[in-house]
């Protein structure tokens, strides 16, 4: 058998393959070559043969059969064949590897070997891929190389360790006598790998952190070290441009951190040391700005006394004009870090940060970006909010959505005036309007109808703005929104803050029709059109007409969201005429709502204390809280539950967080006049409880009719009717409608109606139509109640009346029984 | 560590994590299509998965570097370099087409210089006197064995 083929010769073979199937041919070649000699046990060209194993598994080809030869190469005599096999070891095998464990026994001979370059090679290679396992097993006798003489070997021993301890935490006990004295040694390769083990041991363990504090007095040891180092002339054994062993420094500044974290005693004895590092260490090279960061990062992390943490924010503002690229993302990383926590020392720095925004590189502009964002504060906000703009302009797509959402945040909180925020938002939504995030469409909705006075102005620009381009979903929803809000002010032309424009009812029209048609609205813009076109039936005076065909012809469009939206409306140009008006009013002022930003700190003159944005839960005020306990108390029964009606008194309460989501349950109450506006509002989503209550009944071509109505209470003046209407399709819901009517000659006024039901049945309460039942029976109070009944229980209900009257506070309960079977059987 | 030419190729991978060879494979894939994708001007980091990545391109050969979130990348550039200036010591003005043939060699010398992913040795010297000695003993111990002066491989 001839000579397997030299290792050299195999590469230049291989190299002169035009095709990568002739480089296959070649390696399958190679490779039946190779098993063959394998199964001869040939003991004299396996390391050849693995070799060549080796080179051809970085090229991507299998060679897991190469794996027991590296076994057989790591047991034998030859230092070439062991040099090899436990190359192959670290390339081939891991611990996923039953075969793994062979190796265990031959490497634990080896750590005993009597040349150090084999106990070399077998420290390397369990330091590296060493299992669990192995790890347990042999972590004796890394122990003991640990605490030998031969540095060379002491150096492996210690990263081994390492190691060791990364796999089996357990075991770092273990190691802790022979670190007696490892920082007494003068060899740099000891030192450095000494300084790695201690670091990992002190991270894993806070028990080992104490212990190397007080007991061991690592502080000071280190101190020295460090001291000796650049203090010590030039040593061209270590030199790496006139600095002397920089890894061994930073490796020591890192223990440093470590040791000076929360720890007043160790951060002192420290800070000499580290304002020296920070004043004499040269700059001009990346290996001393490698040494500066990494003492720029104990610093900020340890308890040091503010003149050094000026210092290495100064630094980093250093840092961030030098030419080299590297260097200005590294100080951004780190500012960013520290802008928590020493604020104001990094505002002195924004300009510079700002001027990153224009950088070339990805990295450096996302890093400036946040960075900026962070530094935002309510003396900057015009000028910052100024550069941001222009780089959301111009910045890649990956950047925009975050861009957005951290404009919208730092302007809410900042904005210097409502003007300034709307013309903000304006700029965002028409600059990057499709990458802003859904969940900004109501934030903004909410802001602009708080911002009364500048509603017409708002609408005007929004409505300038989508004249030219409807594409941008976001923009055009609010814009769709806003018309339909405040269609009237457009086209009266009312506008103060700029000159007002020339619009017609049809013009406006026009354009939200153009949104539903056009393909690239989305099902919830066209949502949102198609609503606003409703909300304009009673806003604008000549052309309810043309509003009644679009919404009828939606009555039969395939996307199911609007049909139904239509099919409601078209109801209410029909059978609920008399509610249009006062469904379709317009929105009071919501309550405000936290942002889903994150915690942000709230900027008071150099206060640091992170403040949470705080939630106002909706003020349903506890009045109606008591007023249900109330009743439970007197009526005393377990089987009642009591309801809070979703009805709050005059207070202008509303459920801002409901409507906010735009989903879900609106029932707004009115601001005073106490006109309520259960307004259908866009609803990506209905609870088809309520969709029910609206509008069932004209869908459903079988309501069961000529259900008696009953007189539920009359005293006093008071008179309250129920009027009944169940579904045949859902038999368990009866919807009951009250009317509540006066016949004295003084009006009651903050009237509240309240309801409680045994448990078995459930009860929802609609917003009633108005607060005040007006004296000589010339006008009434509707509410309605929707009760579910699945167990077709007898119908029982308890009622609570308070109002005003003559001046004085009434209140009255009293209980409804005479309820006719047909409503709940 | 990945040592990669501007095609692609890989001519040295060193993995101190244990990852199957198809994970393996993947990852190497995305990194070196990362790092060949950055312009020339942008600076030697990114950011990879939950890594940092560190690179630097020395002619052909791209020097990729992993590191976790805690390490200085700035003194990775410095390690990286020291390889490098290893390597060149070592094979005398090294270019790619020395690494590609003695890529054993290289193995050995990353071995003494970096242990578990961590600078065992920060003395150039030293590093390069043990590779010397392991590189004497081999010699000394393949005459012993039957007159194969020549390399073995």
């Amino acid at each position: 058998m001839p000579a397997p083929i030299r290792l050299r010769e195999l590469i230049r073979t291989i190299r002169t393959a035009r095709t990568q199937a002739e480089e296959r041919e070649m390696i399958q070649k190679e490779c039946a070559a190779i098993r063959s000699s394998f199964r001869e046990e040939d003991n004299t060209y396996r390391c050849r043969n693995v070799a060549k194993l080796l080179y051809m598994h970085m090229l991507g080809y299998p060679a897991h059969f190469g794996q027991l030869e590296c076994l057989k190469l790591i047991a034998s005599q030859k230092f070439t064949d062991k040099r090899i096999g436990y190359l192959g070891a670290m390339l081939l095998l891991d611990e996923r590897q039953d075969v793994h464990l062979l190796m265990t026994n031959c490497i634990k001979n080896d750590l005993n070997h009597s040349t150090q370059f084999v106990q070399g090679l077998a420290l390397c290679t369990l330091g590296c891929m060493g299992s669990s396992e192995m790890c347990r097993d042999l972590a004796g006798e890394v122990e003991k190389l640990l605490k030998t003489s031969n540095s060379y070997l002491r150096k492996k021993a210690a990263l081994c360790a390492v190691h060791v301890i990364r796999k089996v935490p357990e075991l770092m006990e273990m190691f802790l006598p022979a670190t007696k004295n490892l920082l007494n040694e003068k060899n740099h390769g000891v030192l450095h790998t000494s300084v790695v083990l201690l670091t990992e041991m002190c991270e894993r363990s806070p028990d080992m952190l104490a212990h190397f504090r007080k007991n061991e007095k690592l502080v000071p040891q280190l101190v020295r070290i460090l001291k000796n180092l650049i203090m010590s002339g030039y040593s061209p054994e270590h030199d790496v441009s006139g600095i002397s062993d920089p890894f061994l420094q930073v490796r020591i500044l890192r223990l440093l951190r470590i040791l000076g974290r929360n720890d007043d005693d160790s951060s002192e004895a420290m800070n000499d040391i580290l304002a020296q590092v920070a004043t004499n260490t040269e700059t001009s090279k990346n290996v001393g700005n490698a040494i500066l960061y990494e003492t720029v990062l104990t610093i900020m992390d340890i308890k040091s006394e503010s003149g050094l943490r000026v210092l290495a924010i100064n630094i980093l503002g250093r840092f961030l004009l030098n030419n080299d690229k590297n260097i200005r993302y590294v100080a951004l990383t780190s500012l960013l870090k520290t802008v928590q926590t020493d604020h104001n020392a990094v505002q002195r720095h924004r300009s510079t940060i700002v001027d990153c925004l224009k950088d070339l590189d990805v990295s450096i502009k996302r890093r400036a970006m946040e960075l900026s964002f962070a530094l935002v504060n309510g003396n900057n906000i015009r000028g910052m909010m100024k550069e941001l703009l222009y780089f959301l302009d111009s910045c890649e797509p990956e950047f925009k959505a975050d861009c957005a959402s951290g404009i919208f945040l730092a302007a809410e909180k900042y904005a210097p005036s409502k003007r300034w925020h709307i013309d903000t938002i304006m700029r965002v939504l028409t600059t990057a309007g499709s990458y802003v995030r859904d969940d900004a469409v109501p934030n903004l909705i909410q802001l602009i109808t708080n911002s009364v006075e500048m509603h017409a102005y708002t609408v005007q620009r929004l409505y300038k703005a989508i004249l030219g381009d409807y594409s941008q979903q976001p923009l055009v929803q609010v814009a769709a929104w806003c018309i339909g809000e405040y269609g009237d002010l457009l086209v009266s032309g009312q506008c103060e803050e700029e000159e007002p424009i020339q619009v017609t009812e049809d013009e406006v029209l026009d354009i939200l029709e153009s949104v539903l048609i056009s393909n690239m609205s989305t099902s919830v813009t066209r949502g949102y059109a198609l609503t606003a076109i409703m909300k304009l039936s009673t806003r604008f005076t000549c052309t309810v007409n043309r509003i009644k065909k679009v919404v009828s012809i939606y009555g039969s469009s395939i996307d199911v969201e609007l049909q139904q939206r239509a099919v409601e409306y078209n109801a209410l140009f029909k059978k609920y005429d008399h509610m249009r008006s006062a469904l379709l009013e317009r929105m009071p002022v919501m309550e405000k709502v936290t942002t889903n930003g994150p915690t942000e700190i709230v900027q008071t003159n150099g206060e640091t204390e992170p403040a949470p944005l705080e939630t106002k839960p909706p003020p349903s005020g506890p009045q109606p809280t008591s007023q249900a306990n109330d009743l439970l108390d007197l009526l005393g029964g377990n089987d009642i539950t009591p309801v809070i009606p979703t009805a709050p008194t005059s207070k202008p309460a509303s459920a801002g967080g409901e409507l906010l989501d735009l989903l879900g349950d609106i029932t707004l109450t009115g601001a005073p006049p106490a006109a309520p506006t259960p307004a259908s509002v866009p609803q990506i989503s209905q609870p088809p409880f309520l969709l029910d209550g609206l509008s069932s009944q004209p869908l459903f071509n079988d309501i069961t009719t000529g259900i008696p109505s009953i007189t539920a209470y009359s005293k006093n003046g008071l008179k309250i009717e129920f009027t009944f209407e169940r579904s045949n399709t859902n038999p368990s819901v009866t919807v009951i409608t009250i009317q509540a009517s006066n016949s004295t000659e003084l009006d009651m006024t903050d009237f509240v109606f309240q309801a409680a039901v045994p448990k078995t049945f459930q009860l929802q309460l609609l917003s009633p139509s108005s607060s005040i039942v007006p004296a000589f029976n010339t006008g009434t109070i509707t509410q309605v109640i929707k009760v579910l009944n699945p167990q077709k229980q007898q119908l029982r209900m308890r009622i609570k009346l308070t109002y005003n009257h003559k001046g004085s506070a009434m209140q009255d309960l009293a209980e409804v029984n005479n309820f006719p079977p047909q409503s709940w059987q | 560590m990945l040592l990669f030419s501007r095609q692609g190729k890989l001519r040295l991978q060193k993995w101190y994590v244990p990852l199957s060879d198809k994970e393996k494979k993947k990852i190497t894939r995305e990194l070196v299509q990362t790092v060949l994708a950055r312009k020339p001007k942008m600076c030697s980091f990114l950011e990879w998965r939950d890594l940092k990545i560190v690179y630097k391109r020395y002619a052909s050969l791209y020097f990729c570097c992993a590191i976790e979130d805690q390490d200085n990348e700035l003194i990775t550039l410095e390690i990286i370099h020291r390889y490098v200036e290893l390597l060149d010591k070592y094979f005398g003005s090294v270019c790619e087409l020395d690494i590609i043939f003695n890529f054993e060699k290289a193995y050995f010398i990353l071995d003494e210089f970096l242990l578990g992913g961590e600078v065992q040795e920060t003395s150039k010297k030293n590093v390069l006197k043990a590779i010397e000695q392991a590189d004497l003993l081999q010699e000394s111990q393949n005459e012993e064995w039957g007159g194969l002066s020549e390399d073995i491989l």
